[in-house]
């Protein structure tokens, strides 16, 4: 092979492609069966505010935000007209 | 015993239809009886690469919904009198199968046949899910390249989770096929080997379906590669995974490297 690569006068990227899938995959792997953490975390979110308010499981929204020095937990729950009264009555 | 063979890949245009239509046609020919069922609902294809596209009456989705019966819609090959197909349907309703009702045609299916191959669609939704659902064994086609690779680690993952055989603690017994192998490209170290590909995916190989222009000639007359040029490397290649798919031990052979390597020495040297 190495003669050939002094005709063609690449590197072979087989080798790049290779590494990089092998890093990729053993990620990727770790993650694998695992459940859909932001998925039960809205889920279980829904279901405490669920005991007071009733809201529309549609405008609840989970977002995650990994960075490389912080990571965010952003959740955003629109509360239907007339939810500050049940909160008012049930406080 | 019956056997259900998934022919899947996760990615697209990796050659899912071409294989289920020259495995399911080299199995016939050795005398098993075969059903190639299309699972890609909305972009059926497999009709066409086996050149039954204008036979085409009644449809799994009919069969799912009891609209027709199951002999109604299979439909003999006119080649092959083991071969039979059972195409999707172009309506473009993903919804339109049903777990149960897929597992009622191929239960039906497993009484008749020796071997049951569902090709399945790209990608992982409910498609690709209900065509391994019910596999006994999956052939995963696989191209020497870095998405292609990713996909059938998907796949894979997918096999041994999600299927009834894993759901009750069973195996789903895996094979990959790898196929449009450049070996010219392979040598020149631009492609994955087929080394890289397996220690990847850890997963036993079944066969090397090199890239070949008999394969595209093959689809154009709609005619599986194993019947319209079995002398072609492609057809000797997929006739010898269905050897091995038959538990025969068959050695395996590197589609033409050497030959590849020739010709790119000589080509050099002539340009």
């Amino acid at each position: 092979m190495s003669v050939l690569r002094l005709f063609t006068g690449r590197a072979a990227s087989a080798p790049v492609a290779r590494e990089r899938l092998q890093i990729l995959l053993a990620h990727e792997r770790s993650l694998r069966g695992q459940p859909d953490l932001l998925m039960q975390l809205r889920e279980e979110i829904l279901a405490v505010v669920s005991r007071h308010v009733v809201l529309d499981p549609d405008k609840v929204i989970v977002r995650m935000d990994r960075g490389k020095h912080v990571s965010t937990l952003e959740v955003d729950i629109e509360l239907p007209t007339g939810a500050d009264r049940a909160f008012a009555s049930a406080g | 015993m019956a056997k259900v063979l998934v022919v899947t890949s996760g990615k697209g245009g990796v050659g899912k239809t071409t294989t289920t239509a020259a495995m399911g046609a080299a199995l016939a020919q050795a005398g098993e009886k075969v059903v190639v069922v299309d699972f890609d609902v909305g972009l059926r294809n497999l009709d066409l690469v086996l050149g039954a596209e204008r036979r085409v009456v009644f449809d799994l989705i009919n069969v799912v919904h009891g609209v027709a019966k199951l002999p109604q819609a299979l439909i003999r090959d006119k080649r092959l009198e083991n071969l039979w197909l059972l195409p999707a349907s172009q309506t473009k309703d993903k919804d339109a199968l049903t777990e149960d009702g897929v597992g009622r045609v191929i239960h039906e299916l497993r009484k008749s046949f020796d071997w049951v191959i569902c090709d399945s669609p790209a990608g992982i939704e409910r498609g690709a899910m209900l065509a391994m659902r019910y596999a006994d064994e999956a052939l995963i086609v696989t191209n020497p390249e870095v998405s292609s690779v990713r996909d059938s680690d998907r796949i894979i993952g997918m096999l041994d989770s999600k299927t009834v055989r894993a759901e009750n603690g069973e195996r789903v017994e895996k094979h990959i096929l790898i196929t449009r192998y450049d070996a010219g490209r392979a040598a020149r170290g631009e492609m994955l080997s087929i080394d890289d590909v397996l220690e990847i995916l850890a997963t036993p190989l079944l066969g090397i379906v090199p890239e070949s222009q008999d394969v595209l000639r093959a689809s154009n007359v709609g005619c599986p590669v194993t019947l319209n040029s079995p002398a072609s490397a492609p057809a000797r290649a997929y006739h010898d995974a269905m050897r091995r798919l038959l538990g025969e031990t068959v050695e395996m052979q590197i589609p033409s490297e050497r030959k590849g390597l020739m010709n790119l020495l000589l080509g050099r040297r002539a340009a």
